[in-house]
């Protein structure tokens, strides 16, 4: 049984390999999160700063469409559609579309929901003093909402960076893909078993984080 | 021979960790008496009433009410409970159920009644306070003194033997002070057994038989409300009932 | 033909959608049956858990903390992969769908514990006092009086969690399900035509697309009834 899941020989051989997948992951990471956020930004701001109609409800339908959508479905309909399209594009490229797409809906619904949370006031002083609407939203709005939702954007987060596994489905060299092209070569689970073990010790403290400030705002919203 | 007391607590002591709250309390209330506790903020009144209930449980101490070992663990506890009604500060409504909801829950779950046989004394338990009208209101939808009475209908329905109040018109507006105490006063001329603790020393003096002061996790003092509020024997509770009073 | 035209024959092929229809309609049926085990094994799991840890025993509720961690630190297609190369079943019929199906309830259920738990929590000590108080068992308490109130906070998270990670489902292609993206990505290799993966999304909009929408519905209703 323990040659099987955790045979230390091959678990040895295969770590090189998986740390090169866990280097990719991480500046996956570093690539799609900030992505994300941008869209949920323009997402967010541009969905607060009209309120017309024709602004409001098709973004809140271009949201509703992306959180509906199973990310690997846009993925794997970017990456095996587009090229029928006669649009050559990487796996690389495919998993930042997709990304900006899907998590900027989500990370959009959080700010959006955020910058409602702060009070009119605060942007009708901020006004009074001159600022303009960009530097209200930037300087005084921005920094009040994002502290307001920051468990949800820590959340979201955590699961963007799960999310990059799905970029073995597209032949990322990524944690998965590696563990799995191990897995392949040595027919042994292990390589599978030590890539779980290091995506639990890289995501333990956030998840650990997350439930403490879960619990507290759940507990301060009655 | 003296009839058997309602609450018979004898020597209960408490301890929160090195927290010595109780230090030897003695409690014991006759059929029909009404004890009112006063005391200073931290005194272990809350949790004397506690230990009465085993909402807390007595570091040790013996509690027996109306002839039922309280601290037993062959005790069935939740139907003892039901002979010793409570009511707290803060209401504690459940906020999901009507008024009569909340006055039924224990009778069917507890008590074992019928859906129909419970909402019979449930309603009736409302009128009793003078709520009949409100038994489909939910508690968002009361003030806070028909709050209070909604949860005192709560006990008297389970027809307790005595009745424990924690300072049950603290949290109230002045002018709804009046309707809560009205239905206690009226609890206690049907004969119902109490021990309030509260600052309303109006209503010690015309409601209670005895007024006990506790200080420190003990009782220091107690006496009729004429002697405890016009001749204190100890320092102590002078000081305190001259605190109270300057108010 | 101008671009228009190339694209909708590309995309939208009439012959190729209606050859593969059948095919998708049947991976429909195999995405539906997942996702509704997934959502009743793993809230009712979840649920399950959460209660077991009310009762405060010390030793269960550090194992159900690290189980919960575990299961959210974990990404959905890693514990897939896992369980069906890790595990020796070859041989099980449907080893993939059961894979996955255990998969995802494990995520739920971890996700949804967390919910139902900061609900239980967030339920003021004085409402079981007031429960026990008047002879409610510990039992009951919590199941008049705390769980109805702590469900009432938890539905619009709950839903919003529960849709995300049923959609999960679509994560069974890579484990060999013939779920609605696998279906289609077997016809699209077959058939040298995208379409079948547009009818995928399309397909994938109708069952979700009203659930997203609900959510956001009780997020609103609830948010003004606070
Ligand atoms: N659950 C508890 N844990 C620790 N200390 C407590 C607890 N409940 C009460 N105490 C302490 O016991 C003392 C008496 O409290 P309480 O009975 O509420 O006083 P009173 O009702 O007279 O104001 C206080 O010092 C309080 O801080
Ligand atoms: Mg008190």
């Amino acid at each position: 049984m323990l040659d099987t899941f955790a045979n230390a020989e091959i678990a040895r051989q295969a770590w090189p390999i998986l740390l090169a997948g866990l280097g990719n992951t991480l500046l996956l990471s570093v690539v799609v999160v900030p992505l994300g956020l941008l869209g949920g930004l323009i997402l967010s701001v541009t969905a607060t700063s009209f309120h017309h109609p024709l602004v409001r409800y098709p973004l809140m339908a271009w949201v509703d469409f992306f959180r509906a959508f199973p990310p690997l479905v846009l993925l794997i309909l970017l990456f095996a559609g587009l090229p029928f399209a006669g649009i050559q594009i990487t796996g690389f490229a495919c998993v930042c579309i997709a990304f900006f797409l899907n998590t900027g809906a989500y990370y959009g619904e959080i700010l959006r929901a955020g910058i409602e949370s702060v009070p009119s006031g605060q942007t009708e002083a901020a006004r009074s003093t001159g600022l303009g609407r960009l530097q209200t939203m930037l300087f005084v709005v921005l920094p009040q909402a994002v502290r307001n939702v920051l468990p949800d954007l820590l959340s979201n987060t955590l699961e963007v960076v799960k999310l990059t596994s799905l970029g073995s489905v597209v032949a990322m060299p990524e944690l998965l893909f590696q563990a799995r092209q191990a897995q392949s070569l040595t027919y042994n689970p292990t390589p599978i078993v030590l890539a779980a073990a290091v995506y639990f010790v890289l995501l333990w403290p956030l998840v650990r984080l997350l439930s403490r400030l879960e619990n507290r705002a759940l507990a301060a919203r009655k | 021979m003296a009839a058997r007391p309602v609450v018979e607590a004898r020597g209960i002591h408490k301890h929160f960790g090195a927290h010595h709250v109780l230090k030897g309390v003695d409690l014991v209330l006759a059929e029909r008496e009404l004890a009112f506790v006063i005391g200073p903020s931290g005194s272990g009144k809350s949790t004397l009433l506690r230990c009465l209930n085993r909402l807390e449980e007595p570091s040790s101490g013996s509690v027996m009410v109306d002839g039922v070992d309280m601290l037993d663990a062959r005790t069935d506890l939740n139907h003892a409970r039901q002979r010793v009604g409570m009511v707290f500060q803060s209401f504690n409504l459940y906020p999901h159920m009507t008024a009569l909801g909340n006055v039924t829950l224990a009778l069917r779950k507890v008590a074992g009644k019928s859906s129909a046989e419970a909402d019979a004394l449930g309603q009736s338990a409302l009128a009793r306070v003078g709520l009949a009208d409100r038994a489909g209101h939910t508690p968002g939808q009361l003030s806070g003194g028909q709050q209070q009475r909604v949860a005192i209908a709560r006990a008297i329905a389970l027809e307790p033997r005595v009745m424990l109040f924690d300072e049950p018109t603290s949290a109230l507006d002045p002018e709804l002070v009046g309707s809560v105490l009205a239905v206690m006063r009226d609890l206690r001329q049907s004969g119902m057994a109490m021990v309030v603790v509260s600052h309303e020393m109006g209503f010690a003096r015309n409601a209670a038989d005895r007024v006990l002061f506790m200080d420190q996790g003990l009782i220091v003092e107690e006496g009729t409300p004429a002697q405890i509020f016009e001749s204190p024997a100890q320092e102590r509770t002078r000081a305190f009932i001259g605190q109270i009073q300057k108010h | 033909m101008t671009n228009w035209d190339r694209f909708l024959e590309t995309f939208f092929n009439a012959k190729m959608m209606a050859r593969y229809l059948p095919d998708i309609l049947q991976g429909a049926l195999v995405t539906i049956q997942i996702a509704g085990l997934v959502i009743v094994c793993g809230l009712l799991l979840g649920l399950a858990l959460a209660l077991l840890r009310s009762i405060g025993l010390r030793p269960l509720n550090l194992l159900i903390v690290f189980v919960v961690d575990l299961f959210r630190a974990l990404p959905p297609l890693v514990i897939i992969v896992f369980i069906y190369f890790g595990l020796p079943a070859s041989g099980v019929k449907n080893w993939g769908f059961i894979a996955t199906w255990l998969s995802l309830t494990f995520v739920l259920m971890a996700f949804s514990e967390e919910i139902f738990w900061a609900g239980i929590t967030s339920i003021p000590k004085g409402q079981w006092e007031a429960a026990r108080s008047t002879g409610l068992s510990f039992g009951q308490t919590l199941i008049n009086v705390v769980l109805p109130q702590a469900l009432r906070l938890t539905i619009p998270p709950l839903t919003n969690r529960t849709i995300a990670i049923t959609k999960g489902t679509a994560l069974a292609s890579v484990v060999a399900v013939g779920e609605i993206l696998g279906m289609a990505s077997s016809a699209v290799s077959n058939s040298y035509n995208p379409s079948p993966l547009t009818m995928a999304a399309i397909g994938y909009l109708i069952l979700f697309l009203p659930l997203v929408v609900f959510g956001r519905w009780l997020e609103t209703r609830m948010a003004w009834k606070r």
